[in-house]
């Protein structure tokens, strides 16, 4: 389509000032953690690192040893990372697992089997989605420390392991969908349902289970609170929490600048890489999910 | 919803229907387990707990509806409640507008795929990440916004330690966190708009601006009205965004519904006022869905 000179002007604009302001915070975080501490304070403006160093990585991942980090400018508390890289990996994949899994087999039962109250149990996964989370939040951290599983990876992962309504509504009208010609020979052959679930089903709808997947892991990544709850200590301490827990310890007068923009760039590398590889999907996904 | 869509129907006999039951129910059986044990149930218990006085340690006491009463006369609830929802009228226009200007570029554009994947990438990202890098930009001694400001002669800019400042700022971090994802549901909206009616609208001689009003904006009604709905239920719930930056500071300007209840809950251990709290903020999200159906249904019968 031709457009008039004046606006594609405007629209070559427009794009310019929405990759400036959607990608500037994120270059003068890996800008920051590429910088000497010192030289962060003293060039708080220079555009590109004033002094280029990979030391506040090897800081935050606990390469360094504490005196050494606090003449580099660190504040001297331990810091490991790479456990908190770890368990935000352990968790996420735990999660991403189960709950696709789990959401897969029973979205696949609402769309194509028939069993008692099936529309009902449908119906009340659905009304879930309308309760705010911290309605159920409290008394499942109460249940979770009544059983002994607070600090631990399970108490992190339980309630969101088995079931999530998004994921099931999601995956149940992928399968609608789906052409039923082959599940149907397969019945009229006599393959039982397991088998053509596991078999057929699945294998067709590895696109809408990829993407299910990625939301379903980068979710778990991102989450907060509930670790915050649950997971308090280092050794299953997630990723975002630990990285609000470094905020708190820094020093009042003189903030780690540097190690903070070091730790959260390591927790922007993998969603990243993720998105990266596979982000297509997840855009139509967006609009797929946003029309129901 | 339709009766049994998906269902094969089979001449066989009642046992091999009894048998597909059996099946069904098994293949549901771990996410329905899932959904009762951590979803149904303490949504039950959250409610029987609203009722008592409870610190976790000693044993709960039967208060009947006294957490409620004490809610109506609490400052702190009515704060929250004040906070909130000047949060969400902060974000929601803005947001709203935002993401319909930046789902008109990407309609402009020949190849949006680019454009589509960059917006997204803060929505992709943790909200404490998100945070950190605002508080880092917007830090008031070396953050690069104040020094910059302060080069060009302007005045100090408090954002997230000044009680007038620190609300909007958070919605301004979140609003750049969400834009992308709200303007991506604009333009999959912007997409179904059969390309013929703006043709009649330019051989009619609608100018751009005219098109804009008369055609496109209220053809998207129902995806805006499905932003909105969804973006107001999701703002009456902001915490991560508060509990990185300002904790519900400065003097409690930014301390929304879910900060004072984490603090009831997490830090006084007043179990029973805190669900309480949560029950009351379910039941105005119910009355603010409902009430914003019924608006925009108002709105849809007049046009």
């Amino acid at each position: 389509m031709k457009r008039p000179r004046g606006t594609r002007v405007l629209f070559w604009a427009a794009v310019a000032v929405i990759a400036v302001v959607t990608l500037f915070p994120f270059y003068w975080a890996v800008r920051t953690a590429l910088t000497v501490p010192r030289a962060v304070y003293a060039h708080p403006t220079s555009f590109l690192p004033p002094a280029l160093t990979m030391t506040n990585f090897e800081r935050v991942l606990g390469l360094i040893d504490a005196v050494t980090a606090v003449k580099l400018g660190g504040s001297g508390q331990s810091i490991n990372f790479f456990i908190f890289l770890r368990n935000s990996v352990i968790v996420s994949t735990l999660v991403t697992v189960g709950q696709t899994f789990f959401s897969a087999a029973a979205a696949y039962a609402f769309a194509r089997m028939r069993f008692p109250f099936r529309r009902q149990i449908f119906g009340v996964y659905l009304s879930s989605l309308m309760v705010p989370g911290i309605v159920v939040l409290i008394p499942n951290f109460i249940l979770v420390r009544t059983v002994g599983w607070l600090n631990t990876y399970q108490g992190i992962v339980a309630p969101t392991f088995l079931f999530s309504p998004f994921a099931v509504f999601f995956l149940r009208q992928f399968f609608l969908g789906m052409n039923r010609e082959l599940e149907e020979a397969a019945l009229v052959e006599g393959a039982g349902r397991i088998r053509i679930f596991l078999q057929i089903a699945v294998p067709l709808s590895m696109t809408a289970l990829t993407t299910l997947a990625v939301i379903t892991f980068i979710y778990t990544w991102n989450d907060y609170l509930w670790p915050l709850l649950i997971g308090k200590s280092e050794s299953v301490r997630m990723l975002t929490v630990a990285l609000g827990v470094f905020r708190q310890q820094g020093a009042q007068n003189m903030p780690d600048w540097a190690g903070l923009m070091a730790g959260t760039t390591l927790a922007i590398i993998p969603t990243l890489a993720l998105f990266l590889a596979l982000g297509k999907r997840v855009i139509a996904s967006i609009g797929f999910t946003g029309f129901r | 919803m339709r009766t049994a869509p998906g269902a094969v129907r089979f001449p066989g006999s009642a046992s091999t229907a009894g048998r597909e039951a059996g099946l069904g129910l098994l293949f549901i059986l771990p996410s329905l387990a899932g959904f009762i044990v951590f979803f149904v149930v303490p949504a039950v218990r959250g409610l029987l707990i609203s009722f008592t006085d409870w610190n976790l340690l000693t044993a709960p006491r039967a208060v009947g509806l006294a957490n409620y009463a004490a809610l109506l006369n609490d400052p702190d609830f009515w704060n929250a409640l004040k906070v909130t929802a000047l949060y969400v009228l902060w974000n929601i226009p803005v947001q709203t507008v935002l993401a319909v200007i930046v789902a008109l570029v990407m309609n402009a554009a020949a190849r949006s795929s680019l454009l589509k994947g960059m917006v997204l990438l803060p929505w992709l990202m943790p909200n404490v990440v998100v945070a950190l890098l605002w508080v880092w930009l917007l830090d008031p001694t070396i953050g690069l916004i104040n020094v910059a400001v302060k080069a060009l002669g302007g005045p100090l800019l408090p954002f997230l330690s000044s009680p007038g400042m620190a609300l909007p700022t958070i919605a301004g971090i979140n609003i750049w966190r969400y834009l992308g994802y709200t303007a991506l549901l604009v333009f999959a909206g912007l997409q179904t708009i059969p390309p013929e009616v703006y043709e009649a609208a330019r051989i009619d001689g609608a100018g751009d601006r005219q098109t804009f009003w008369r055609i496109t904006l209220p053809l998207l009604r129902p995806v805006l009205a499905f932003v909105v709905v969804t973006s107001v239920l999701g703002s009456f719930q902001i915490f991560d965004t508060v509990a990185v930056t300002t904790k519900g500071g400065p003097i409690a300007t930014t301390k929304v519904f879910n900060y004072m209840i984490y603090q009831q809950a997490f830090e006084r251990f007043q179990m029973g006022y805190a669900t309480a709290v949560s029950m009351v903020l379910f039941l105005i999200l119910v009355g603010v869905g409902l009430l914003q159906m019924k608006l925009l249904r108002a709105g849809e019968a007049e046009t």
